[in-house]
C-alpha cells in the first residue's frame, strides 16, 4: 500500500513581514562565533570533552540571555549537562547537517521555557550559525521566546511553551516509530519537575506505558525549583520515582550534573525492553553560576551585564 | 442616546484638565495586572469568603498582593490550570468566591472544557484572571501571547466577560466582578499601558462608556486600545471628523443600547481590540448590530495569525494595533456611508 506523503518539516510561517534579526557585530567578534567550528557527537567523546561542552553550551546561554534582556536562566543552565551529553554523548541519533533526517531521533523539549539551553546546544552542534543565539527573544527570530515550529529552526521539532503538552507529543511520535512504522527511532523528552504537576503529563504516562514504548526516553529535570519557589511548597511532587514506576516505567535516579552518570542511564534507558524509561536527573537550578545555583528565583530572569561577566568568568 | 451619568462626567473630567477633545489625561503607565491584584486584595478585606488560588506565576498576575495578606485564604495548586478551575467551582459550591488566576492562554484554554461544564453550566460563581493578554506580552512569544480568549470565554453561557482599558479600571472591575454572583472571566495584559482614567471614571458591569463625544463615527474598543482610541479620535479631529469613543469595557454581557445608539447617531462602526479579529469585541458588536441596526464596520485587531517574539511597541505597530490603524479604519468605514 502507498502512504500518502505530505510536507512536515521545516515549516516557516511564522515570518512577520520585515527582516530577520541581526547579532551585533562587535558580540559576535568578541565571542569568537565567526571561527566557531561546531562540536560532533560521538561516543568516543570523553566525558570530559562533554562537560566542557556543556560549559560553553552554559557560556552561549548567558550570552543570548544577557543580549534578550529577558528569558529563562536558572532550568537551562541547570540542565546543560543534560543536554551536552544528550546531543554530543553518543546518545541520540543526530546530524546537524541532515536536521529532518527521517531515522533521526527526535528530542521534544517539553518545558518550552527552557529553550535557551536546546538553542545553545543546536547551535554548538552546528545546526544554525551560533550569530544567531544573539537574537533570541527578538522580533521575527528564529528563536523565539518559547520554541515555535512555524519559525522553521532546524532542530525544533515542535512548538512547545504550554507545560504539559511536550511529553504527549512525544508519546504520539514514539507510537508512530515503534508502532506504525516500526523503525528503530528513538524519542527524548524533557520535562520540568514543576511541570509534572500538569496532569497530562500522567495521561501522556500511562499512554506511553499501555503501548510499551521503549523507544521512549522520558527526562525530569528535578531542581526542585519553579517560579513560586521550592516545589514541596508550591505543590508536592515527591515522590517522583514511585510516581513513574507506578505509571509502568522503568526509573533511573541520577546525579544530572554527571555526565558519566548520565551515559550509564541513557544506555540503560536503550537497553531496557518493553516498557519506557523515566530519568529523573536531579539537578540544581541555574548550576554551577554561584549566585543563581538551587535559587527558584533565578527560574525566569536573565543576568544583567555585570551579572552575566561574573558567571562568563566562573564558566571558564 | 448616552446615559446622564456619562455626560456628567465627561463634562467634569473635561473642565478639570480641558487640554484634550476628550477630557482625559495621561497619567503614566501601569499594567493593568496590578489592577487586578490591588482589587483582590480589597475584595479580600471586605469579604471573608474570598479565596484566591494561585497558578505558580503569582508575582505576575499579581495574586500575591493578595497571598502576602490573607496567607490562610490563598491554595498554591501548582501548575494545573485545568484542576485549579475544577477545585475553584468546588469552592464556589461551598459558598466560597474563588479567584484562580494564570495566563489567559492557560486559564481560558487550557481549561475550557472545564469552564464550560464544571463552572458555566454549573452557574458556579467562580472568578478567572487572565493575564498576558495579546501580542503586548513582549519576548515571550506566540505561546504566552493569548489571542482567542475573548472568543472562547464570551461564547459560554452564564459568562461574564470583562477587559479593562487601564489600571485604575482593572481594580474597580475585579471589585465588580467579586460581588457581582455568577461566572466571570476579567482579561488583563503583562505591558505597562496608559493609565487615564480616574476614581471618577464611570464604571459598571455591563455598561459601556462613552468616553469622548462625537457622530461621525464610533470607535469601539476594549483593553488598551481604549487609549488608542482617544489619541485616534484626537487626529481624526484635526481632519474634522468628530468620533466617539466607546469603552467597551463588559463585553458579555454586551450594553447593546449604548451600542445602538452609536450605530444610529454615527452611522459607521470602527471596533479595536487586541485578541483576533474573529469572534473578539468586534464580532461581539456585529452579531448584535446586523440584527438591529447594520451600519458599515471595520475591525482593527489581530488578523487571524498567532504573534512572535519582540518588544511590545514593536509588536503592537507590526500586527496593526495602534492609533494608526484606527485613524485609517474610520476614515474607511466613513467613506463606506451611504
Ligand atoms: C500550562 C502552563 N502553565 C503555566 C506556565 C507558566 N510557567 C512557565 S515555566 C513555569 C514553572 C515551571 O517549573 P519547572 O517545570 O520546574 O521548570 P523550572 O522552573 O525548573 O525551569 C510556569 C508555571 C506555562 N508555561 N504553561
Ligand atoms: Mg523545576
Amino acid at each position: 500500500m502507498a502512504s500518502l506523503d505530505f510536507h512536515i518539516y521545516p515549516l516557516e510561517t511564522g515570518f512577520h513581514g520585515s527582516s530577520r534579526p541581526v547579532a551585533k557585530p562587535e558580540l559576535v567578534k568578541d565571542y569568537g562565533y565567526e571561527t566557531f567550528v561546531p562540536f560532533t557527537n560521538s561516543s568516543n567523546n570523553s566525558d570530559e570533552q562533554v562537560a566542557a561542552i556543556a560549559k560553553e553550551i552554559r557560556r552561549d546561554i548567558v550570552r543570548a540571555l544577557v543580549e534578550a534582556k529577558s528569558g529563562h536562566s536558572g532550568g537551562p543552565l541547570g540542565s546543560a549537562d543534560i543536554f551536552a551529553t544528550l546531543y554530543f554523548g553518543g546518545v541520540m541519533n543526530h546530524d546537524p547537517k541532515d536536521p529532518w533526517n527521517k531515522n533521526r531521533d527526535r528530542f521534544i523539549l517539553s518545558a518550552g521555557h527552557m529553550c535557551p539551553v536546546l538553542y545553545s546546544t543546536l547551535a554548538n552542534a552546528g545546526y544554525f550559525a551560533k550569530q544567531e543565539l544573539l537574537t533570541l527573544r527578538k522580533l521575527n527570530s528564529r528563536l523565539q521566546g518559547h520554541p515555535g515550529r512555524d519559525m522553521g529552526l532546524p532542530g525544533i521539532e515542535s512548538s512547545t511553551g504550554s507545560l504539559g503538552q511536550g511529553l504527549g507529543i512525544a508519546v504520539g511520535m514514539a507510537l508512530s516509530d515503534k508502532l506504525v512504522s516500526k523503525n528503530s527511532s528513538r524519542v527524548y523528552s524533557l520535562t520540568g519537575d514543576g511541570e509534572l504537576q500538569e496532569g497530562e503529563i500522567w495521561e501522556s504516562a500511562m499512554c506511553a506505558s499501555h503501548w510499551k514504548l521503549d523507544n521512549l526516553t522520558v527526562i525530569v529535570d528535578r531542581n526542585h525549583c519553579q517560579i513560586d519557589g521550592r516545589t514541596d511548597e508550591v505543590m508536592e511532587v515527591d515522590p517522583v520515582s514511585d510516581k513513574w514506576k507506578a505509571f509502568g516505567f522503568h526509573t533511573i535516579e541520577v546525579n544530572g550534573h554527571d555526565i558519566n552518570a548520565l551515559r550509564q542511564a541513557f544506555a540503560e534507558a536503550k537497553a531496557t525492553k518493553g516498557k519506557p524509561t523515566c530519568i529523573i536527573a536531579e539537578t540544581y537550578m541555574g548550576h554551577p553560576v554561584s549566585f543563581m545555583n538551587d535559587d527558584y528565583r533565578w527560574h525566569g530572569k536573565p543576568p544583567n551585564k555585570e551579572q552575566a561577566e561574573i558567571a562568563l568568568n566562573e564558566l571558564v | 442616546m448616552m446615559s446622564t451619568a456619562t455626560t456628567t462626567t465627561m463634562e467634569k473630567t473635561a473642565s478639570t484638565n480641558g487640554a484634550s477633545s476628550h477630557g482625559f489625561t495621561l497619567q503614566g503607565k501601569k499594567a493593568t495586572r496590578f489592577g487586578f491584584g490591588e482589587g483582590l486584595v480589597t475584595l479580600g478585606e471586605k469579604y471573608d469568603n474570598v479565596v484566591v488560588l494561585g497558578g505558580d506565576i503569582t508575582t505576575s498576575v499579581m495574586t500575591s498582593y493578595f497571598k502576602d495578606k490573607f496567607p490562610e485564604r490563598f491554595f498554591s495548586m501548582g501548575i494545573m490550570e485545568a484542576t485549579s478551575t475544577l477545585v475553584a467551582a468546588g469552592l464556589a459550591l461551598s459558598g466560597k468566591i474563588p479567584f484562580f488566576a494564570s495566563y489567559g492562554a492557560f486559564a481560558a484554554c487550557r481549561n475550557t472544557d472545564m469552564l464550560r461544564i464544571s463552572v458555566c453550566y454549573n452557574d458556579a460563581n467562580v472568578k478567572i484572571g487572565g493575564g498576558h493578554a495579546g501580542i503586548s506580552v513582549g519576548p515571550d512569544g506566540a505561546t504566552h501571547q493569548i489571542l482567542e480568549e475573548i472568543a472562547i470565554t464570551r461564547v459560554l453561557p452564564n459568562m461574564t466577560l470583562v477587559v479593562p482599558c487601564d489600571f485604575t479600571e482593572a481594580k474597580k472591575a475585579t471589585v465588580a466582578i467579586g460581588e457581582h454572583v455568577g461566572p466571570c472571566y476579567i482579561r488583563f495584559g503583562r505591558t505597562d499601558t496608559p493609565m487615564f482614567t480616574t476614581e471618577d471614571t464611570p464604571f459598571v458591569l455591563g455598561k459601556a462608556q462613552v468616553f469622548r463625544k462625537g457622530n461621525d463615527v464610533a470607535i469601539c474598543a476594549c483593553g488598551p486600545m481604549v487609549w488608542e482610541a482617544l489619541v485616534a479620535a484626537e487626529e481624526l479631529a484635526k481632519d474634522g471628523i468628530d468620533a466617539r469613543v466607546i469603552n467597551v469595557s463588559t463585553i458579555k454581557p454586551l450594553d447593546n443600547a449604548t451600542i445602538l445608539a452609536a450605530a444610529k447617531e454615527c452611522g459607521a462602526i470602527v471596533t479595536a481590540e487586541e485578541h483576533q479579529i474573529t469572534a473578539g469585541l468586534g464580532g461581539a458588536i456585529a452579531e448584535y448590530l446586523v440584527k438591529e441596526e447594520p451600519v458599515p464596520m471595520e475591525f482593527v485587531g489581530v488578523n487571524d495569525s498567532f504573534g512572535g517574539s519582540g518588544d511590545p511597541d514593536e509588536l503592537m505597530a507590526l500586527f496593526g494595533l495602534t492609533s494608526k490603524e484606527i485613524i485609517a479604519a474610520a476614515k474607511k468605514v466613513i467613506a463606506r456611508k451611504k
